[in-house]
């Protein structure tokens, strides 16, 4: 077996190479839903140069396989990428992602960022979600901690917090041991 | 972002503290502290196991719509030739089965040759190149092979702590076939003198796996009266797919 590659953090300088045009609009502004929020670092301060990635289905429940995902014409790929601004705020145009094979929605995410040695991994839940296995291995509030909260406009919030007493879930899976 | 007014850490200082981290850790500890920008983003809860499912199963897909070939030449994107080494980075995305990740999105981004990126925040007195973005894309072909052409960049300083300088690297950005496999990293040069000194490199504290990071020089990769050639592989976490799924997935 070949011997993993470590990660590094993806720095400072990351703004002019990664983020492209429409990269955050899954589905175009104004016919999808909004999911949005704020990174926080561990003193409570917003983090203006993180970036996250999310994969979802699509409102089918179907995690699409097609190319794209960089131009997208047109095509929904269930793919986005979004870096924070000056006030720590990433946001997605996207649709609701339906259940895939039974389990509960989410979003899957990764996160990056300068000061951030490694990518983290995370979901996001819809509102109410049905019974789930990792959830059901969390407590309550860390099961609320992963779970988006329906604005009065409609929108998606879900806030992370890279560190301290309200620290987001985060993610590991068995390919990374 | 907080900087403090205190004065900065001298590089012995932040040596000290590299030597005396726990060794034997082969992903970089997420908290480092000499890293010092670490300090309040990393989570200190151990992070939950998660059994991957649904989207979590699939890497996002990208294709000849999303990528020119001509992204793959970094020395081309702009009017005339960068100044600097002119070298051609290559090597295969394995999963962690050793399968080769095939048709997957490489980005790329770098400082020129003289230690100087094209961002703003970037403020050290170092010539901008104009024909250098330092910016490049490309897929792998079926073997999971990449390739690109640019230029040698230079080391350049930061904050971290007094006369701190980041050895010269490449950042890389790679997906697998899972989600669960993406990646960012830097790629760095063989011999370089920093190495020792800079805690983004070291807060990977077992040597042979911080060494994964660093390109060989491969001489049949150079090219007469061209360009000098670095061989750099990379080995993504496991997937879920067997061995004999995965074969499946011309």
């Amino acid at each position: 077996m070949p011997e993993r590659t470590p990660g590094q953090t993806v720095g400072p300088f990351f703004h002019y190479a990664l983020p492209y045009d429409g990269d955050r609009e899954l589905m175009p502004v104004g016919t999808g839903i909004r999911l949005h929020g704020i990174v926080y670092d561990g003193a409570g301060e917003p983090v203006p140069d993180a970036l996250l990635e999310i994969r979802q289905a699509d409102a089918a429940g179907v995690v699409p396989q097609v190319p794209g995902s960089l131009l997208r014409n047109g095509v929904f790929t269930g793919w986005g990428r979004s870096s924070t601004d000056l006030a720590g705020e990433y946001w997605f145009s996207t649709v609701e992602p339906g259940s895939v094979d039974g389990g509960a929605p989410f979003f899957a995410v990764t996160v990056f960022a300068r000061g951030l040695l490694d990518r983290l991994f995370t979901r996001i839940y819809l509102p109410n979600p049905p019974a789930d296995r990792l959830l059901a291995s969390l407590d309550h509030e860390d099961q609320a901690r992963m779970i988006a909260t329906r604005e009065k406009d409609g929108s998606l919030r879900f806030d992370l917090h890279l560190q301290g007493d309200n620290q987001s879930i985060f993610l590991t899976y068995p390919g990374h041991q | 972002m907080n900087e403090t007014a205190a004065p900065l850490p001298t590089q012995a200082q932040i040596s000290a503290e590299i030597a005396a981290a726990p060794s034997g850790r082969s992903e970089p500890a997420l908290g480092f502290a000499p890293y010092r920008s670490s300090l309040l983003r990393f989570p200190t809860k151990d992070l939950r196991q998660a059994d991957p499912e649904g989207a979590e199963l699939l890497a996002p897909v990208f294709g000849q719509h999303d990528v020119d070939p001509l992204e793959a030449d970094l020395t081309i994107q702009a009017g005339g030739e960068p100044l600097g080494e002119r070298i051609l980075l290559t090597g295969r995305v394995l999963d962690g089965d050793g399968r080769p990740v095939r048709h997957q999105l490489v980005e790329i981004w770098q400082a020129n040759a003289s230690g100087r990126y094209i961002h703003q925040r970037d403020q050290h007195p170092a010539p901008i190149d104009p024909n250098f973005t330092g910016v490049g894309r490309c897929l792998t072909d079926a073997d999971g092979n990449y390739s690109f052409t640019t230029i040698k960049p230079g080391p350049y300083p930061w904050q971290n702590h007094r006369n701190a300088w980041r050895p010269a690297h490449v950042h890389f950005s790679l997906f697998g076939t899972d989600f669960t496999q993406r990646l960012v990293t830097q790629m760095y040069f063989p011999g370089d003198q920093l190495f020792a000194l800079d805690p983004i490199y070291q807060s990977i504290t077992d040597p042979a796996a911080r060494e994964r990071l660093v390109a060989t020089y491969e001489h049949d990769l150079s090219q007469h009266e061209w360009l000098l050639g670095y061989r750099w592989d990379i080995v993504l976490t496991g997937s879920h797919a067997t061995p004999l799924e995965g074969e499946d997935h011309a």
